[in-house]
């Protein structure tokens, strides 16, 4: 493989609700095509990891860099030119429920781009066509199931050809099959389209999947206490907490 | 019938004492409680051991194990061992499981008491950020509109429609049916006064500037409040618990533009025309009553409402009506979007946007009185 190239790195990160620290000293880095997974167990601070790295919740301390650039030390304008190369699939999907789902992906696309309507239309079909969609354009959110909302918010977020994609939970809620596919689909795009991808998950058929890159948040140390490819993580981690999480709490 | 639930306590050997659980111990029948056990052991230090007979226990359910996660509280703070091998097999494994992961003792929610001063003080804390927040957000409708006004603003041309019909003709009904019997019922009330003087004709004067001037647009700023303001509310809010709303800002698309201005304007756009509508149906309320029980001709009645209503009026009311309407959006926007992430602070967020569009028309009419009064207008 050639030399992996820093897309995102945290340093030194704080995150907090008011008093109350969440996640403290955090240092990792997303590589670019990396898939790159934060783990942890439930009300760990995973979620709230990723909306810091969104853009949608600032850091008690610490800093977010995109490249070379310090993001939350930036002016929201660079900010928001920043996130706009990111994609981000909400776990429920978050479609906006009074548009279809052409008008949910048309949407930033008639934001940030001069595409005529017409062309604009080819792109929605393309996108829906690649989360295996094709032909639910003028269905509403609350027309389909909840696996399709999370593959049509996927296709949403892939409307702008974002460099970064940013998935919360995808599989929660959805059938083994459903979250099978959901696992391909985005291995399938990090090998076809080079897209670096953040996946906040705890199932551990995805993480061990599709996973090339983590970092384990421990709830109990209040810290991240490893970072790494999990396979090789679960292969030579001693820490028993990530033993434990990584094995399901079956004994070896 | 089962045989009900009883208790017999022996001391089976000199240190030993022995429980005996007969009949049915189901929940919603009247269970012996373990004060029974923990009575007889304060008597006795010499019991070193419980044991349990449960040949006799014809059923069980959560009731018993309840008895018995009481009685091993109790055991475990006087250090006396129980021996379960008595117990049925399902209970003693239900009772393990129930003792596996320890209670964790600051999971609670603290509970303790909030001296008065403490609680006036938070309160007060409380009110600033809440007016600090009202500002800020006000702010941001300010700053969006100007993007509106330099023609920067995000928003969807078909938003705004659907929102100018839903808060525009859609209302028309209830204006209609509201604002009707106002005027009916203020020309009944003038009528039985104005009758004694013999001045029934006057009715006209007070239905029409009471109507122009003031209760067209309290009472179409109220019922705008209920049903718009509180939909706004709730639509927002269950954007906000959809995460909706955090798709729109990553997207780097202010919300404040796309869902809060086409509001904001149709609301500001339509109250106005709404006010005109109920002024003409609270006058032809009053007309119903001067007219029909009054005897007053009906050229007559129209003849003193023109004469009696000045365009001073309608401009004040028409004034009130565009300010009423700012009011019920920004505060039906304003609690959608502070709204929590969860369906009970949706409903929160409705009533409260009701409340705080209510409380604002009425300052509002109060200082707009006040002013008109100084002016002399």
């Amino acid at each position: 493989m050639t030399e992996k190239e820093a897309h995102i790195s945290i340093r030194d990160l704080t995150m907090a609700y008011g008093d109350f620290v969440v996640m403290h000293d955090l240092t990792f880095t997303v590589n670019r095509g990396d898939i790159f997974i934060i783990m942890g167990g439930s009300g760990c601070g995973k979620s709230t990891m990723m909306t810091i790295m969104i853009g949608l919740k600032s850091p008690a301390k610490g800093q977010v860099f995109y490249g070379q650039v310090d993001f939350w030390g930036s002016d929201p304008q660079t900010r928001d030119r920043i996130i706009r190369r990111a994609g981000v699939m909400y776990q429920s999907g978050a479609l906006w429920s009074s548009m279809t789902l052409a008008e949910n992906i048309a949407l930033p696309l008639e934001t940030y781009t001069d595409l005529s309507p017409a062309r604009i239309r080819e792109v929605v079909k393309l996108k829906l066509a690649l989360v295996g969609m094709a032909g639910f354009e003028e269905f509403y959110p609350s027309e389909i199931s909840g696996g399709m909302q999370k593959r049509a918010g996927i296709a949403r977020a892939m409307a702008l050809d974002p460099e970064v994609l940013f998935f919360d939970e995808p599989s929660a809620g959805l059938d083994p099959v459903s979250a099978r596919r959901l696992d391909d689909l985005i291995l399938e795009l990090r090998d076809s389209l080079g897209t670096t991808m953040v996946v906040v998950t705890h199932e551990l058929a995805s993480i061990f999947a599709i996973g090339s890159n983590s970092v384990f948040l421990d709830a109990s140390q209040r810290t991240m206490t490893a970072t790494g490819n999990p396979s090789t993580l679960l292969a030579e981690t001693k820490d028993p907490t990530l033993r434990l999480f990584l094995t399901r709490g079956e004994k070896s | 019938m089962p045989a009900p639930a009883e208790l017999q306590l022996q001391k089976s050997a000199e240190d030993t004492l022995t429980v005996a659980l007969t009949g049915s111990w189901k929940l919603g029948e009247a269970l012996p409680s373990a004060d029974e056990i923990q009575q007889k052991l304060d008597g006795k230090p010499a019991i070193k051991k419980i044991v349990f007979d449960t040949r006799q226990l014809t059923d069980w359910d959560s009731g018993l194990l309840i008895f018995l996660v009481d009685l091993r509280e109790f055991c475990t703070q006087q250090k006396i061992p129980i021996d379960d091998s008595g117990l049925p097999q399902g209970a003693r494994k239900l009772l393990a499981l129930a003792a596996a992961v320890p209670e964790k003792k600051d999971a609670r929610k603290a509970a303790g008491k909030v001296s008065f001063f403490t609680h006036v003080g938070s309160e007060t804390v409380d009110f600033f950020r809440s007016s600090g927040e009202m500002l800020t957000f006000i702010g941001d409708t300010v700053i969006a509109f100007g993007n509106l006004l330099r023609g920067k603003a995000q928003y969807r041309k078909s938003d705004l429609g659907l929102v100018l019909e839903s808060c525009g003709g859609q209302a028309l009904p209830i204006v209609s049916l509201i604002c009707f019997l106002v005027g009916l019922i203020l020309a009944f009330i003038g009528a039985i006064q104005l009758k004694l003087f013999g001045a029934q004709i006057y009715v006209a004067d007070l239905v029409g500037i009471a109507m122009v001037r003031l209760m067209a647009a309290i009472m179409t700023g109220i019922v705008m409040a209920g049903r718009t303001g509180g939909a706004f509310a709730a639509q927002l809010g269950t954007m906000q618990v959809n995460q909706e709303i955090d798709a729109l800002k990553t997207l780097g698309i202010s919300p404040m533009e796309f869902l809060v201005l086409p509001r904001m304007l149709a609301l500001a756009l339509m109250m106005p025309l709404l006010c005109l509508y109920a002024n003409i149906m609270g006058i032809l309320g009053g007309m119903v009553v001067g007219v029909g029980m009054l005897d007053i001709g009906f050229t007559q009645y129209y003849n003193e409402t023109v004469k009696a209503v000045n365009l001073w009026n309608l401009g004040i009311g028409l004034f009130s009506g565009i300010v009423f309407g700012v009011i019920v959006a920004l505060s039906g926007c304003m609690r959608g979007m502070q709204c929590g992430r969860s369906a009970s602070a949706v409903g929160e967020a409705a009533t409260s946007a009701v409340v705080t569009a209510i409380v604002g028309i009425i300052l509002s009419t109060a200082l707009i009185t006040v002013l008109c009064n100084l002016l002399g207008i």
